[in-house]
């Protein structure tokens, strides 16, 4: 139970990955379950961080100089992070596109009913 | 409509005034016009709230019946693994962790030396993990031109639409000298944090997303006609692909004389001067300017009513 | 022959290079510049794979100017300049003989970006394929996300989109969960490249540390990388996405996409974890039961199914499944059986998609089997190439599934307490595959129903495509000895 505690924020960044994880798949809505999927990058994002911090240490920009490896936290999550940062934001602009499109066709952002309509279209045909 | 009778010289708050009556019109009015002639089958289309009757009378697929459950069982399962998971994991901040190791080490200590960048961050995904953020800088394109590929309507510029979106505020003067006396400090930070990305915290995507705000500012300011003349369709498009080529091939150079042993023409400068780092600096141009180009790129789609 | 080495690195800075320059250019030059693309990596992934054969060595290559633990890798033997040979290949193969379809699914104006989406695609392939670090390969598997969604949006059709929605909701989560296996695994070693990675982890199993979450660690990238290729409960959005994209798109899809994602899912058991350790932590039962039920299940799915290309997308998800109780039963013979079968997989199903399309086209442009009846007399080259294709899936001899499914069945046998499931599941899917496709071809070859549609005449591309693509089943059926050996060298430079 301790480890809990002391490993609050990655535990925290997992409670958000659930929420996310979970609304990305159980919501009905479009823009809910985008919601969901940025809350579930960013809770990566955060998790990811959360590895590359050392307490009581300062960002990797060297300042006066002083170029020693106690001094600064671990530089690489940080790097990683950023990469993933802009591969949420890319994913989120088509997932956004996507739904403008559907919304534009059906009306509706419930994927239950563009499911009903679409396959009411093809049947059409 | 109200919109047709707006003049020049309406104070900016009775313009936003009527653009917000003008927007309720206009969404009763999209609605309308939107039910009529774009879907195959308007009369099954339902409006808004307004539930399809298949729903109700259960004809959906087994896979829709199970999929909540399924889902809801493997969300509960991966989340109790990875709680579980993350009590184990070694000590938050602790500074005996794995991950502090050799690697860690000489990315701190030799960083600066080796890659003349001051920032250790820019330093380690500009040049000692350069292939990844090549392929991070492909992602945002390769979104983008999807992103072009659904929107971008080529068949239909929607001229009725257009006029909802014609609501630059180019004849307020509060607005225009405001954005007069704003926009050259927003362009010169955005030009800053670009340009000082192997210095300071900031880089390409940041520097590239002011100075994108900064040209959409500059187009709602200035009117969209005056900001089609500094950057028009054909220079964002000529910029970004040149942008992009440039940051493949000089990584390919880069790539190439690393891997072969040769010697690079490129060094790495005196760290802390602004033209050191290496390649650092212009693939941070790059990254910038494929951003800005992107971002002012999909608002003058939309601007023109292609979006 | 060092410079040899810079193959690698040219054919994927060309296809990054030609995929912007694309974007700006006319659909017809777009499509000259892929196709000339895909030659070159072609030949040259080929020139590769005869390298590796001849030296028998693996050659690392740095990413820049630092040394393994530091700076990115790509690393490449056998397997991985083999499989970009192929995969460039079946994608030639799709974009020439889906080109009809092509031109009418897709709007003029996007034309061009079908082709920038088919380089990114090809650049990711080739950097899934042979980097020897793990973040980058998770970088790439997001490239390939967004451009396989690419390829499947240019048709603008509802349905379509709607699949696109589906198809990306089931990759981002996959990819969300391999990006945190990914996270937790450097928490534990310190490393992202594959080689000290490998070291670290066999290291920590020896001391017993962190053993929960390195095994949740793989267990999730796995997990991630199965969901993204089809594995057994996460396999419903292929039906969709693969009966709704234009042709050219749901081979691509399905014979290169899905394969790529296994591929890496190969590397992280034979390369990160070591087969040994991967097999301590007792994941290769689940793969083994995920795959066993996919057989069945997928294969009963394909058997109800009314529509050709589902029907195909469904036979699809049974195919992967063979590949994942492979992966399951965790023997180098097992290993030898899932690559074979990415091979025969891949040829096969871009084969059947391209002749499904010019039957429908012979039958009204219909899907379904009953208008179906008939369509291989109306056209006669895609109905052969059609019933190439089925017999191949079905397993009989001289045709390459038949090998695959030979592969299969000894490595089973050789494995006591898997043995005899995994022999049932063999057989009962084979013959729920003969069931489906015997089903489909005799429907396919019936005079009866004739009278509606008129003959049809394929394109001169559809008819080279799958020229191309039935002589290669055939040869690697007949000769499948050679490209057995030469898978097996690769697997031995892999591990």
């Amino acid at each position: 139970m301790a480890s809990f505690l002391t490993n609050n924020v990655e535990v925290v960044a997992i409670v958000l990955f659930s929420i996310g994880f979970t609304s990305l798949l159980l919501h009905k809505n479009l823009v809910k379950k985008i919601i969901g999927l940025n809350i579930m990058d960013t809770a990566v994002d955060l998790f990811l961080a959360s590895m590359g911090y050392v307490q009581g240490k300062t960002a990797p920009i060297v300042e006066n100089g002083i170029v020693e490896a106690s001094s600064y936290i671990n530089p690489l999550p940080s790097g990683l992070v950023l990469t993933s940062i802009v591969v949420s934001v890319s994913v989120t602009a088509l997932m956004l596109a996507l739904t403008v499109r559907l919304y534009h066709r059906y009306h509706t952002l419930n994927v239950d009913e563009i499911y009903l309509l679409a396959r009411e279209e093809v049947r059409r045909k | 409509m109200k919109k047709k009778s707006r003049t020049k010289n309406q104070s900016l708050f009775a313009r936003i005034q009527s653009f917000l009556d003008s927007q309720d019109d206009r969404l009763t009015e999209e609605m309308e016009r939107d039910e009529e002639p774009e879907p195959p089958h308007e009369s099954k289309l339902p409006v808004w709230g307004q539930t399809v009757e298949g729903l109700a009378s259960g004809e959906i697929r087994f896979f829709d019946k199970i999929y909540p459950f399924a889902a809801f069982l493997l969300a509960l399962f991966i989340i109790a693994v990875l709680l579980v998971t993350a009590s184990r994991l070694p000590r938050f901040g602790g500074d005996s962790n794995p991950a502090l190791n050799e690697v860690t080490e000489r990315y701190l200590e030799d960083g600066m030396e080796e890659t003349g960048a001051v920032n250790l961050v820019t330093g380690i995904i500009l040049d000692y993990r350069a292939f990844d953020t090549l392929g991070e800088s492909h992602v945002l394109f390769t979104a983008a031109v999807a992103v072009l590929v659904l929107l971008f309507d080529a068949a239909t510029e929607k001229q009725d639409l257009l006029e909802n979106r014609d609501y630059d505020l180019a004849g307020d003067t509060v607005f225009r000298e405001g954005v007069r006396f704003l926009l050259p400090v927003i362009l010169l930070f955005g030009v800053y944090v670009v340009l000082n990305g192997h210095l300071s915290p900031g880089g390409g995507f940041s520097g590239g997303a002011i100075l994108g705000a900064g040209l959409i500012l500059h187009s709602l300011g200035y009117g969209f006609a005056a900001t089609e003349k500094l950057v028009n369709r054909k220079s964002y498009g000529a910029l970004t692909v040149c942008s992009l080529c440039f940051y493949s091939l000089s990584k390919a150079y880069s790539f190439f004389t690393g891997a072969n042993h040769l010697p690079s023409i490129i060094t790495s400068g005196v760290p802390g001067r602004i033209f050191s780092a290496g390649l650092i600096l212009p693939l941070n141009i790059c990254v910038g300017i494929v951003v800005a180009c992107t971002m002012y790129g999909f608002f003058s789609l939309y601007k023109r009513g292609r979006i | 022959m060092s410079w040899m080495n810079d193959i690698p690195l040219f054919s994927l800075i060309a296809c990054l290079v030609c995929a912007a320059v694309s974007s700006v250019l006319k659909a017809r030059a777009a499509r000259n510049v892929t196709l000339g693309l895909l030659t070159a990596v072609f030949a040259g992934a080929v020139a590769l794979t005869a390298r590796g054969v001849l030296e028998n060595t693996n050659v690392t290559y740095w990413m820049g100017h630092y040394p393994a633990p530091w700076g990115n890798e790509i690393r490449f033997g056998i397997l991985e300049p083999f499989l970009t040979a192929l995969f460039s290949g079946v994608i030639a193969a799709c974009i020439v003989g889906g080109n009809r379809h092509l031109l009418s699914d897709v709007e003029e104006v996007h034309l061009n970006r079908y082709y920038v989406m088919l380089d990114l695609l090809l650049a990711a392939i080739q950097a899934i394929a042979y980097t020897n670090d793990i973040f980058t390969a998770y970088v790439f598997v997001e490239i390939s996300t967004l451009a396989s969604c690419g390829i499947m949006i240019l048709r603008h059709t509802g349905r379509t989109t709607l699949a696109a929605v589906r198809y990306m909701i089931f990759s981002l989560v996959g990819s969300g969960l391999f990006l945190m296996g990914v996270i937790i695994l450097y928490d534990l070693t310190g490393h992202l490249l594959i080689v000290p990675i490998h070291e670290k982890l066999v290291s920590l199993a020896q001391s017993g540390n962190y053993h929960l979450p390195m095994t949740v660690s793989i267990a999730l990238m796995i997990l991630g990388l199965g969901i993204k290729s089809g594995m057994f409960p996460f396999h419903f959005w292929m039906a969709d996405t693969y009966g709704a994209s234009t042709p050219a798109s749901s081979g691509i899809l399905s014979g290169v996409v899905s394969k790529i994602y296994i591929f890496l899912a190969v590397k992280v058991i034979t390369r990160v974890t070591g087969t040994e350790l991967f097999y301590e932590t007792g994941l290769q039962n689940v793969l083994y039961g995920f795959g066993i039920a996919a057989m069945i299940v997928a294969s009963v799915s394909a058997l109800r199914e009314n529509d050709v290309r589902r029907m195909l997308a469904w036979s699809s998800a049974a195919q992967v499944g063979y590949i994942y109780m492979g992966l399951g039963l965790g023997t180098p013979e097992a290993m030898l059986a899932v690559i074979y079968q990415i091979l025969a997989h891949s040829l096969t199903k871009a084969l059947l998609f391209l002749s499904a399309s010019s039957l429908s086209d012979a039958s009204g442009g219909s899907h379904s089997f009953h208008d179906l009846q008939g369509a291989a007399l109306r056209n006669v080259p895609a109905g052969i190439a059609f019933t190439t294709g089925a017999l191949s899936m079905v397993g009989i001899p001289l045709f390459m599934g038949f090998v695959a499914k030979y592969l299969f069945m000894t490595a089973a046998l050789h494995v006591e307490n898997k043995a005899l499931l995994a022999v049932v599941a063999l057989v009962v899917s084979a013959i729920l595959n003969t069931a489906y496709f015997l089903r489909t071809v005799i429907r396919l070859w019936a005079s009866e129903g004739n009278e509606r549609f008129s003959p049809f005449r394929p394109s001169a591309g559809l008819v080279a495509a799958c020229a191309v693509l039935v002589l290669a089943n055939l040869a690697v059926g007949y000769y499948s000895q050679p490209v057995i050996s030469v898978i097996q060298m690769g697997i031995n430079l892999l591990g």
